[in-house]
């Protein structure tokens, strides 16, 4: 199919094959020569900075904007777990928030005093930590649990499926009036504390303030709790990138006939690049729920799923920082932009005397703009921002692919079907003559 | 995949088994019914199912006709039909509702306009999507306009936000011009089952122009130009066929019916909403693919079964599990049978 042809045609420079044989993205290399630089290093450093310590910085330049980032956080975490599954193993889901809602309502049927689990004789019960790792395991299982039914299918019908199993899920946790309270969600949800009693650390991420700092400071350890479930998840990413999995998860998205061929085992692959995408997804669902306090059914429909693709979309196919940039951008829009625009918007539109800018909301436009942004990304940049090389060339569109190849193999000569050019017809003889000397000379031996 | 009226003959009897096993699974499932609900509040039942499936029918076939011809599953579909139902509306009530309307006009002109308009309006703006969303992606890999068909998904249905804001939209009560009497009870005289003029009209509209699409598809000359599309795009081409001008017109085919439905819809169920595009498109798509996707007769077979279906599952399960069950068995279909019921089986093409 059409993906042979483009894994052939490798672009220059599109994947550095390292002396230990492990695949380096072209963006690492660029990140690399950008390091050579000590001014773009020095600014790097400086957004490591920013990133590290930013709740003090908040603070102290009183943005009041934390609130707004550890969200970002989180919806930056679900599309690293999405792209696991979409970018890396190529298996479009569309039901993403399933995973999330699953562990979520984990979460809170592990921890919450309102949920019908709460029973006296259960050891572990309203133990966050428990909860979390319940929810990252039931979120695996949710994964394969829905992998493996779509082990046959391709390309739009498995998006369909997992759309369907996305509207399954909320339509469950709604009418499950039993066990999730339905419409009324679920609340109280156990917050994560740490004790470390040697060390004289002690609290708790239940909202009170830490270290006998103000107020602001009761999110600082939600702060640094999603930062390093980030730092980890990236590592963790990053070495099932470059892991057998990993490489498996892109071959079956190349090819998946010519992966089977090659002896990948599609069924273990597949079900690993769900259950691998879904286990973040819970684990994020447990946090979720810890930090906003409370589950409701509607905050994993399929706008949420949607938009989380939209941000893996818009950063990059199957490259971690083009996802982390295109997480940031939706969601900074989304939280920040969109709000703070509109004021902008009002106010020229009030000093103007313009009707239409001094009553838009931006917010009743969100809809609209993430699809448009959809739209234009499949038509002027499909591979989004910061792109996977390999990835790229896979998405570039059939026929360009084939001419490409054809004109890179054989310079000067005419692809099927075409008359050949004087160039190209001058281009055969002269191969044809070295040909005639190499024979020659070896006839003279 | 190929728009055709013929499915090849399944004769072996290994081929045979499942579609065995599913009819005797159905005839078990009505028996059931019957033996839970009763005859009587069975038939109501069933006759509710077949008036809505007529209108998914409708529906599914926009989906199955653009399926059919570039092998898209045109997410915006649903929510084109629910700007027809509010273009419907928006007719309506600029005709009929209320004591003084800006033109005032006779409920059956009204209504007349309130089909026709729509149609078009939706035949345009399908045609429209075509050409910005789609038609740049024809030659790029199949994920490429999916997501382009879910982008543009979001903006219609932001659209409908805009136009309508975010309550449902209630109808006016006008296929009470057919009258409300129960045809039942003229015929039987039981009013033990319902079926008034209503639902009659419902389904009188439609089948109209489900024969109208199968005139067109196999008896006009670009209806043979948007098979041959379907069977292969290049061929067609070099036999002289404007292939891009046949993918239009099907989009304004699929587009027309989604309008004809947006009204109809609206009319019987006295409401129309926002999201009403998504969650109804959804079903239509089933019964697409449960009809085999991509084959005429299928998707209006499908439709009517996804109608029945929906019926019962209100019945028994309480309209909130619809959709579960809707999607359950969408998800079975495609896992079990990805071609439908009457679908051809297809060989993947390396």
């Amino acid at each position: 199919m059409r993906n042979r042809n483009a894994t052939k045609s490798r672009a220059p420079g599109a994947v550095a094959v390292s002396s230990t044989g492990l695949y380096r993205s072209r963006t690492e290399e660029a990140l690399r020569n950008i390091l050579h630089n000590p001014v773009n290093a020095v600014l790097l450093g400086l957004l490591l900075a920013v990133v590290l310590t930013y709740p003090f910085l908040d603070e102290w330049l009183n943005l009041k904007r934390i609130t707004d980032v550890i969200p970002i956080m989180m919806y930056i975490l679900l599309a690293l777990g999405l792209n696991v599954v979409v970018g890396y193993a190529g298996l479009l889901d569309l039901g993403y928030a399933a995973f999330f809602a699953i562990g979520a309502y984990t979460a809170a049927l592990l921890t919450s005093p309102q949920s019908p689990l709460n029973l006296p004789n259960m050891q572990w019960f309203g133990n966050f930590w428990f909860a979390m790792v319940m929810a990252f395991l039931v979120a695996i299982l949710a994964g394969v649990v829905l992998g493996a039914p779509t082990l046959r299918l391709r390309g739009d019908y498995l998006a369909i499926v997992t759309l369907g199993f996305g509207e399954i899920v909320p339509v469950v946790f709604r009418n499950a009036t039993d066990l999730t309270y339905g419409e009324r969600g679920l609340g109280a949800i156990g917050r994560p504390a740490i004790d470390i009693g040697f060390l004289g650390i002690n609290f708790d991420l239940g909202g009170s303030p830490v270290f006998g700092l103000g107020n602001w400071s009761t999110q600082l350890p939600w702060y640094y709790f999603f930062l390093i479930v980030g730092a980890l998840a990236i590592f963790g990413l990053r070495r099932l990138q470059n892991s057998r999995v990993g490489r498996a998860w892109m071959a079956i998205r190349e090819d998946e006939i010519a992966a089977s061929a090659m002896g990948v085992n599609l069924v273990t692959t597949k079900l690993s690049a769900f259950g691998m995408g879904a286990s973040l997804s819970g684990v994020v669902g447990a946090m979720y729920g810890g930090y906003i306090n409370f589950v409701h059914p509607s905050a994993f429909e399929f706008s949420t799923s949607v938009i989380l693709l939209c941000a893996v979309i818009l950063g990059g196919l199957g490259n971690i920082w083009g996802v982390i940039l295109g997480g940031f951008i939706i969601q900074f829009f989304d939280r920040i932009m969109a709000g703070e625009l509109t004021g902008f918007l009002n106010d020229i539109g009030t000093q103007t005397g313009n009707e239409f800018l001094a009553t838009i909301e931006l917010g009743n436009w969100r809809f609209f703009i993430f699809g448009a942004a959809l739209v234009i990304m499949m038509l002027l940049r499909p591979q989004g921002l910061l792109p996977n090389a390999r990835r790229a060339a896979e998405l570039r569109p059939e026929d360009q692919t084939i001419q490409g190849e054809v004109q890179a193999e054989a310079p000067g000569f005419a692809g099927p079907g075409i008359e050949p050019t004087p160039a190209s017809v001058q281009a055969r003889e002269s191969l044809y003559e070295v040909r005639e000397q190499d024979d020659s000379m070896q006839e003279k031996r | 995949m190929i728009l055709r009226r013929e499915q090849g003959g399944r004769s072996s009897l290994t081929s045979l088994l499942p579609a065995l096993i599913t009819v005797v699974g159905l005839i078990a499932l009505i028996v059931y019914f019957i033996a839970v609900l009763g005859w009587a509040a069975f038939l109501q039942t069933f006759l509710y199912g077949l008036t809505t499936g007529s209108v998914y029918a409708l529906i599914a076939l926009g989906y199955t006709l653009v399926y059919g011809i570039i092998e898209l599953i045109n997410f915006a579909h649903g929510d084109l039909f629910m700007l027809g139902s509010f273009a419907a509306l928006t007719v309506l009530q600029l005709t009929v509702v209320g004591k003084s309307p800006a033109f005032p006009l006779p409920p059956w002109i009204a209504l007349f306009l309130a089909l026709v308009l729509p149609m078009l309006f939706c035949a345009g703006l399908n045609v429209l999507i075509e050409r910005v969303a789609y038609r740049r992606l024809r030659t790029a890999p199949r994920l490429a306009p999916l997501i382009s068909a879910i982008g543009m998904s979001f903006i219609l249905i932001n659209i409908g936000l805009w136009w309508k804001g975010p309550n449902p939209q209630s109808f006016p009560a006008l296929l009470s011009v057919f009258g409300s009497e129960n045809i039942v009870n003229n015929l039987f005289g039981t009013n033990e089952v319902r079926f008034s003029y209503k639902e009659l009209a419902v389904i009188l509209t439609t089948i109209p122009l489900l024969l109208l699409l199968n005139f067109v598809v196999f008896r006009t000359k670009i209806g043979k130009a948007m098979r041959a599309t379907a069977q292969d795009r290049e061929a067609a081409t070099l036999m002289g066929i404007n292939v891009d001008r046949t993918i239009a017109f099907t989009f304004l085919v699929g587009g027309a019916l989604a309008g004809a439905a947006g009204l109809i819809f609206g009319l019987y169920t006295g409401s129309s909403h926002f999201l009403r595009g998504f969650d109804s498109g959804l079903k239509a798509f089933t019964a697409a693919v449960l009809g085999g996707i991509g084959n005429l007769s299928g998707a209006t077979l499908g439709g009517f079964l996804i109608g029945i279906i929906g019926s019962f599952s209100d019945r028994l399960l309480g309209s909130s599990w619809t959709a579960a069950t809707i999607f359950g068995i969408l998800i079975i279909i495609l896992v079990f049978r990805p071609t439908g019921l009457v679908g051809e089986q297809v060989v993947e093409k390396v």
